[in-house]
C-alpha cells in the first residue's frame, strides 16, 4: 500500500467514489422528493369552510314531528355547502349530506321524509339515520354554534360521526 | 421521359436516404429493409406461418394496438376543441358532439374504441392464459404486459372524468372516495397515516374536492402521462416477443 491515508481503510478512489456515487443519489433523492411535494399545492381554492345560515329564530318548529321527532328539513343551504339544517324539538343541527357509503350527495325527498342515495340506494330517515342500503352509518353533522351577531354558524371542519351525536358543538339547543 | 424522371427521383439522395433498401426480393434484402426502419424494427425479421393462425392468438393484442393508434389519433383532434375547465369541459363535449364538423363521429369513435380496448386487452390476457404462452421464456412479458393493462385501465379511468356530467363527476367522486378508503395512504382508512390534506385521494385530485385541479390533473395525465408511460411499456412488451423467441404458437 503506497496511498495515504488518515487513519482510515478508505482509499482514494474509494472516497471519491462514495463522494460521486453519494452526490449523485442526494440529487436524485431531492428531485424525487421535490416532485412529490409539487404536487402538494400550498394554497387551495375551495369554499371557506364556515357558512352562516340565518337566526334561531328563523326555525320555529311547524306544527308537527314525524316518527324521528324531526319537524323540518331545511334543504336552503345544500346544493352550496351539502348541507341541510334540522329542527328537532329542542336543537338544531346541521347534517352533512354526503353518503356514508362512497360519497355522493343523497336527494332529500319531502314528501316520504327520507334522503336516498341516486348511487348505490342507500337510505336515510330524516334525522340522518341509515336503514338502507350499503351505508354503514348514519349521515354525518357538521359542527354548529351561534356567532357574536346572534346567526348560526355552520362549521364544515368539524365533523360528528354518529358516536359523537350527543357532544357539544355538534347540535344547537333552541 | 417519365423512366428517366423516375430512375432520377429514386436515384436521388433524399430518396436514397429515406428508402435506404429497394424492392429486391432476397432474405438479405428484407432482413435490411426490416433493420433499417424505425417503425418495422420492433418486429421479427421473419414471420413463422402459425403466426397467421388466427385461431391460435386470435390478434387480440394486435387489435389492442391498433385500438391504441386510434386512441391516440382522435384524441389530439379531440384536444383541438377540449378546454379541461369545469366552466368549459361539458360545453366543449357538447359543441364536439353537436356543432364541430364531423365532431360526433370523432367524439364516438374515441369512446367506443375506448370501450373496445378494454375489451380486447382482456380478451388477449384470457389467450395468453389459456395457450400458457406466459410460462417462461416469457414470463416477463406476461408482468410487462399486467402493466399496460392497468395502464388501460387508468386511461379509461382518467378519460371517464373529462366530459364532466353527472355521470363522470360521480363515478369519480366514488372512486377517490375509495382511495380515501386506502390502508396507510387514505385519512378514512385502516391504519392512517395521513389526513385529507395529504392522503392519496389528495394527490390524485390535485384538491380535497373534486374541481378545477381535479379535472386538469386527470386530463395531464390522460393525454401524457400515461400515453407515454403505455408506449414505453408497449415498446418492450413488442420487442421481448422477438427476443422470446417470437410470437407463441400451437406446440
Amino acid at each position: 500500500m503506497t496511498e495515504h491515508s488518515l487513519n482510515s481503510n478508505v482509499t482514494r478512489r474509494g472516497f471519491l467514489r462514495i463522494i460521486g456515487w453519494g452526490s449523485f443519489f442526494v440529487t436524485l433523492g431531492i428531485l424525487i422528493g421535490g416532485t412529490m411535494r409539487f404536487l402538494f399545492p400550498r394554497v387551495l381554492f375551495e369554499r371557506p369552510s364556515t357558512f352562516k345560515a340565518g337566526f334561531p329564530h328563523e326555525f320555529d318548529r311547524k306544527d308537527r314531528a314525524d316518527e324521528n321527532g324531526v319537524f323540518e328539513v331545511y334543504e336552503k343551504w345544500k346544493d352550496e355547502h351539502s348541507a341541510c339544517l334540522v329542527r328537532e324539538k329542542n336543537r338544531i343541527y346541521a347534517v352533512h349530506v354526503k353518503c356514508t357509503h362512497l360519497g355522493c350527495t343523497p336527494n332529500w325527498f319531502a314528501d316520504d321524509r327520507i334522503f336516498k342515495c341516486p348511487c348505490h340506494g342507500s337510505q336515510f330517515h330524516s334525522n340522518g339515520v341509515n336503514f338502507a342500503g350499503p351505508a354503514p352509518r348514519p349521515l354525518d353533522r357538521f359542527g354548529i354554534s351561534i356567532a357574536d351577531d346572534g346567526m348560526i354558524v355552520v362549521d364544515k371542519s368539524r365533523v360528528y360521526t354518529s358516536k359523537d351525536f350527543d357532544k357539544r358543538g355538534a347540535y344547537l339547543n333552541v | 421521359m417519365i423512366e428517366k424522371f423516375w430512375n432520377k427521383l429514386t436515384g436521388s439522395q433524399l430518396c436514397k436516404s429515406i428508402f435506404r433498401h429497394g424492392y429486391e426480393d432476397t432474405t438479405r434484402n428484407r432482413a435490411l429493409q426490416v433493420r433499417s426502419n424505425v417503425f418495422l424494427h420492433l418486429h421479427p425479421v421473419s414471420v413463422p406461418e402459425h403466426a397467421f393462425k388466427i385461431r391460435f392468438t386470435w390478434c387480440m393484442g394486435g387489435i389492442t394496438f391498433f385500438l391504441f393508434l386510434v386512441e391516440a389519433f382522435t384524441g389530439v383532434f379531440l384536444m383541438f376543441y377540449y378546454h379541461p375547465i369545469p366552466e368549459f369541459a361539458y360545453h366543449d363535449m357538447k359543441y364536439l358532439e353537436f356543432d364541430i364538423p364531423f365532431g360526433i363521429i370523432l367524439r364516438n369513435i374515441h369512446r367506443w374504441a375506448a370501450h373496445l380496448m378494454v375489451f380486447t386487452i382482456i380478451l388477449h390476457m384470457l389467450r395468453v392464459f389459456l395457450t400458457g404462452s406466459y410460462k417462461p421464456p416469457r414470463e416477463f412479458n406476461w408482468v410487462v404486459g399486467v402493466v399496460l393493462i392497468v395502464l388501460t385501465f387508468l386511461l379509461s379511468f382518467t378519460g371517464y372524468l373529462l366530459p364532466w356530467d353527472q355521470l363522470s363527476y360521480w363515478a369519480i367522486t366514488v372512486a377517490t372516495n375509495m382511495m380515501g378508503a386506502a390502508p396507510f395512504i387514505g385519512h378514512e382508512g385502516p391504519f392512517s397515516v395521513v389526513n385529507k390534506y395529504n392522503d392519496i385521494r389528495f394527490v390524485v385530485l390535485g384538491s380535497t374536492e373534486i374541481g378545477t385541479n381535479a379535472l386538469l390533473r386527470f386530463y395531464v395525465m390522460h393525454i401524457i402521462v400515461l400515453p407515454a408511460a403505455a408506449i414505453i411499456f408497449m415498446a418492450v412488451h413488442f420487442w421481448r416477443i422477438r427476443k422470446d423467441g417470437g410470437i407463441s404458437g400451437p406446440l
